[in-house]
């Protein structure tokens, strides 16, 4: 037994001994205490960012791209709709034969099917999967009907870059495709999956207008990545909608036109304005394709075809000008004093230049011609002789002050700069001296002479304008309306008498007896039209065919001439200008003049001039 | 006399009631409110999966705490040893079925929940230690030989707990039979011999005895940083969801660590953090302290109990339930190893509801029979 006091004080020592632990363990929550604050207060902010780290993700959100319309708003590139349908791996067992299931109501391929399944096995599990898109309607409603069979299937609808023109207006506009390594900038959106940027035509060249702004979407993930929700939207903006000055159906009058050809390419532009209508190149292909995806053959086909399908030909192809540069011939010498109303050459069929012989068109010759009949005939003779008598020099110049030779600073990047030789551009060519029998070609626009279609049209404007430098322009953004355009341009040196020589031949070209163009004119004294046959030499003739009396239409389409048109609308009073290559079309007169004679109706007819989107009336 | 066993006792029901220590139900209370809201939380806002279940055990485990406290401390002294046996037999059980079953298995099914019987083996060890120091003198204490049955009565669960494996539990038994030692008397030379032996002990455990991924959490708690993705995610993750909580925290419902997973096990053992990320240093300090008041409560009875058997086992269930509370929070923090204790009345979890809940009972109920004689 133990004592009463004894058990007092074991009472007393257990008491300490519990004051101690309680001690103890107090001391304990202030160290949890205090490791809590050390943590929460003196490290809070290097935590906290690491939590946002963790949690937050921003996205990007694509903006929709800018609209093209035509100068009337009618859309030439739009945005469209594309149904697709899409599975998530994770919301079903077995792919494969939910997709079988699939297959019972819309089309599926094998090979679709084979790359759903490889796209789910290097994805996380929760990333939708597109098994199809470019759905039908009708297809999109069958698969939402049954979709309670479906499992993991959703449709939803994204945006489709689609051309209503179609290969109308395929050159001009361009089309959009993936961004390739080379095409990466600065802007973050290129690295979206799926995002296109314009590869070709205006839609390259504003690409970065037409693009718009990103948007962008901090999301709230978890662990593993799956976005719980959305924190903090800012809305992408849409591009810009570019208005351009070309008239939609006139160019597809003028593109189904020329498709009557086996290839050639067309400008209709305003004299006054520099505004271009019409920018075709035959034959043409379908964007929409590019978009969509391109069968293989017709890409084939696209690639090796002759014609160059691919190729805007009305500003990247190159053409001597032949008879349509003897316009600038003509008033490189009524500059000079060489040619007046008075001057005659005569023509006997050829022009006889030391040991050379350079033959006229017309093999027995047009006998004795003024200029303004030379230019209705296009004798070739009358140019030798006043060539030889100017020199390139003046020629040359003559042709740059017109729009030749240099690129325009036209917006399509594809613009082709054209050749205008001189003998600078002979020496460092081949390092040889500048013969006067070069001279002598060039002025019936043969030889090195290059233009494209553009530029021969330009050419044309400057001289029915009475003689103001007008440039090509397309797209109304950052210029000032249509209609303010007129007369600002800057004045040529050029005096008005030489134009309305020049004019004056031009418009006898097409509507008197004996001019080349004269099959086509326009009755109409109201719509008539004027202007210059041109037959582009692709190869030099022989002696032997010259004998022989080859006739051009019945070589190989490779080596016949090219057929060539500069022309303007109403005579009168000048608004619409056009030039027509028909590539190997043989003659100006015959291939060319046609084409020119009907879209310039067409032109007046529509007139588009007198209309724009945005303008004030 | 007949009728229920809380009746067969010197006082009244009516008296004994009066006589509940209502403060610590209401500590008890409000911290286990606290555990619901968190784990409405976690669950994203919603009373399933967790607190909804959670609420039944605690209505549950307050009538079992109840009952507990109202029956006389006599009855409870004379169950020790059955109590410390059946448990001892459960382990065992556990441990058979362990090898029947699929790997470590430490629970038995009991349908309504899931029991863990080294859970109960803590409240039996101490209610053992209790009983056998009841009659020591302060003289029994300075001896050796007077503390090697203590020894067995703690080693040999700690000896089974092991077995299972499961290294927290041993560790948290010793370390209550510890902390009862001191509170009996034990000679303070005891324990610093005990902390060089296991100074001494520690490399060779290291080398022959730990687990490789025991060892993996200790070294990944000497260095979370070196393996962020691996082990030391777990205490990454929690550092940097306590840390953004900041002084007011991210707010209800706003805990992003927590509610997007990357906190592991935050409806358990990592409560702690995601309350703290949601209810900033505030609300961590807040249940910290609520904690102390539950010490110093239990302390004040056990000092109050006019008999041993009480004082020994209101402090060592206290020292029990605290061991919890800093190891669970310790661990959240940096500050210990992950070895995976819940937070007592706060994880989700019914056996440490259960558990926590009948030691408070039985504190209650020295409490309430402080007076009661004790027979020897």
């Amino acid at each position: 037994m133990k004592s009463i006091k004894s058990e007092q004080d074991h009472g007393k020592l257990i008491s300490r001994r519990a004051i101690i632990m309680g001690t103890m363990q107090t001391a304990a929550l202030g160290v949890l205490g205090g490791r809590l604050a050390w943590l929460q207060v003196a490290q809070g902010s290097k935590y906290r960012t690491l939590s946002d780290k963790n949690r937050i993700n921003v996205k990007m959100l694509a903006p929709s791209r800018g609209t093209i319309v035509d100068r009337y708003g009618v859309p030439l590139a739009v945005n469209g709709r594309n149904f697709r349908v899409l599975i998530v791996p994770e919301q079903v067992k077995d792919i494969e034969s939910v997709l079988r299931a699939l297959q019972s109501h819309i089309d599926l391929q094998e090979s679709d099917i084979r790359s759903v399944l490889k796209e789910a096995k290097r994805n996380a599990k929760f990333v939708p999967i597109e098994v199809k898109d470019d759905l039908s309607w009708d297809e999109v409603a069958k698969i939402e009907v049954n979709l309670p069979d479906l499992p993991g299937l959703s449709t939803d609808v994204g945006q489709r870059r689609t051309y209503p023109f179609a290969d109308a207006t395929a050159h001009v506009v361009g089309y959009v495709g993936a961004v390739n390594e080379r095409e990466i900038d600065q802007d973050p959106l290129l690295s979206l999956p799926g995002f296109r940027i314009g590869k070709t035509g205006i839609e390259k060249k504003f690409d970065k207008e037409l693009r718009g702004e990103k948007g962008t979407a901090q999301v709230e993930v978890n662990v593993v990545g799956r976005e719980v929700r959305e924190l903090d939207v800012r809305d992408s903006h849409s591009g810009e909608r570019l208005i351009l000055t070309l008239d939609g159906e006139l160019q597809r009058f003028t593109q189904t036109r020329l498709a009557q050809e086996r290839s050639a390419s067309a400008v209709i532009m305003d004299a006054h304005t520099g505004a271009v209508y019409t920018l075709a190149s035959s034959p043409a292909f379908d964007p929409n394709l590019f978009i969509s995806g391109m069968p293989f053959d017709i890409w084939e086909q696209l690639r090796t075809d002759a014609a160059h399908p691919l190729v805007n030909k009305a500003i990247a192809g190159q053409y001597p000008p032949a008879s349509t540069f003897k316009m600038v011939v003509a008033l490189a010498g009524l500059r000079a004093g060489l040619v007046n109303s008075n001057r005659t050459s005569f023509c006997g069929g050829h022009f006889q230049y030391g040991k050379d012989k350079f033959h006229c068109w017309k093999k027995h010759g047009h006998g004795r011609v003024d200029v303004m009949q030379a230019i209705q005939h296009s004798c070739d003779v009358f140019f030798y002789e006043l060539a030889v008598e100017l020199g390139i020099e003046k020629i040359a110049r003559e042709a740059r002050l017109f729009g030749l030779g240099d690129k325009l600073g036209f917006e399509l990047t594809e613009e082709s700069p054209g050749l205008v030789p001189d003998k600078e551009w002979k020496l460092g060519y081949n390092g040889q001296k500048w013969q006067v029998g070069e001279t002598i070609v060039t002025s019936i626009g043969q030889g090195s002479l290059l233009a494209t279609p553009l530029q021969m049209a330009v050419m044309t404007a400057r001289m029915v304008n009475g003689g103001y430098a007008v440039k090509p322009w397309i797209t109304s953004n950052g210029l000032a309306p249509n209609s303010k355009m007129v007369g600002k341009w800057p004045k040529m040196d050029v005096k008005q008498s030489h134009i309305e020589m020049v004019l004056k031949g031009m418009e006898d070209v097409v509507n008197d007896r004996g001019g080349t163009a004269y099959a086509s004119r326009i009755v109409d004294e109201e719509l008539a039209f004027a202007g210059k046959t041109g037959t582009g030499q692709v190869q030099r003739i022989t002696m032997a065919q010259r004998k022989a009396g080859v006739k051009n239409e019945d070589l190989d389409w490779k080596q016949r001439h090219h057929a060539l048109f500069v022309g303007y609308a109403p005579y009168k009073n000048p608004r619409y200008v056009c030039s027509v290559v028909v590539e190997h079309g043989v003659g100006g007169s015959k291939a060319a003049a046609p084409i020119a004679k009907e879209i310039l109706l067409e032109a007046q007819r529509r007139a588009p001039h007198k209309a724009m989107v945005g303008e004030e009336s | 006399m007949s009728g229920p066993i809380f009746m067969q006792s010197d006082q009244s029901l009516m008296v004994k009631l009066r006589h509940l220590n209502w403060g610590l139900v209401l500590l008890i209370f409000i911290i286990a409110s606290i555990g619901f809201a968190a784990l409405y939380s976690a669950a994203g806002g919603s009373w399933d999966p967790w607190a909804s279940r959670q609420m039944q055990r605690f209505i549950i485990g307050m009538i079992g705490m109840f009952i507990i406290a109202l029956i006389d401390i006599k009855w409870w002294y004379k169950l020790v040893w059955p109590a410390y046996f059946i448990g001892i037999a459960l382990l065992i059980v556990v441990e058979l079925m362990g090898h029947v079953g699929m790997g470590a298995q430490r629970w038995i099914d009991l349908g309504f929940m899931k029991l863990q019987p080294s859970e109960m083996m803590k409240i039996a060890v101490v209610m053992a230690l209790a009983r056998y120091f009841h009659p020591a003198t302060v003289d029994d204490m300075r001896r050796l030989f007077f503390l090697i049955i203590p020894a067995i009565i703690v080693m040999v669960p700690v000896g089974l707990v092991l077995l299972q494996p499961d290294l927290g539990t041993s560790l948290m038994i010793i370390m209550a039979g510890a902390g009862m030692l001191f509170i009996a008397g034990a000679s303070i030379w005891l324990f610093v011999a005990g902390i060089a032996a296991v100074a001494a002990i520690i490399p060779i455990a290291w080398n022959f005895f730990l687990h490789d991924y025991q060892k993996k959490r200790v070294m990944t708690f000497l260095d979370p940083e070196s393996d962020p993705l691996g082990a030391g995610y777990h205490i990454t993750q929690s550092k940097i969801a306590l840390g953004s909580g900041g002084i007011d925290g991210r707010g209800f419902l706003e805990g992003t660590q927590s509610r997007l997973n990357f906190l592991p096990e935050k409806q358990t053992d990592f409560i702690f953090t995601l309350w703290a990320e949601e209810q900033g240093l505030f609300g961590g300090a807040i249940l910290l302290f609520l904690f102390a008041l539950v010490f110093y409560y239990c302390i004040w009875i056990a000092m109050k109990c006019r008999h041993n058997f009480g004082r020994y086992l209101a402090l060592g269930l206290m020292i029990n339930f605290s061991l919890y509370v800093f190891i669970n929070i310790g661990m959240v923090m940096g500050l210990l190893p992950v070895v995976g204790a819940p937070l007592p009345l706060i994880s989700y979890g019914g056996t440490s509801m259960l558990a926590a809940l009948i030691g408070f009972g039985l504190i209650m109920s020295c409490s309430i029979h402080s007076d009661s004689k004790v027979t020897r």
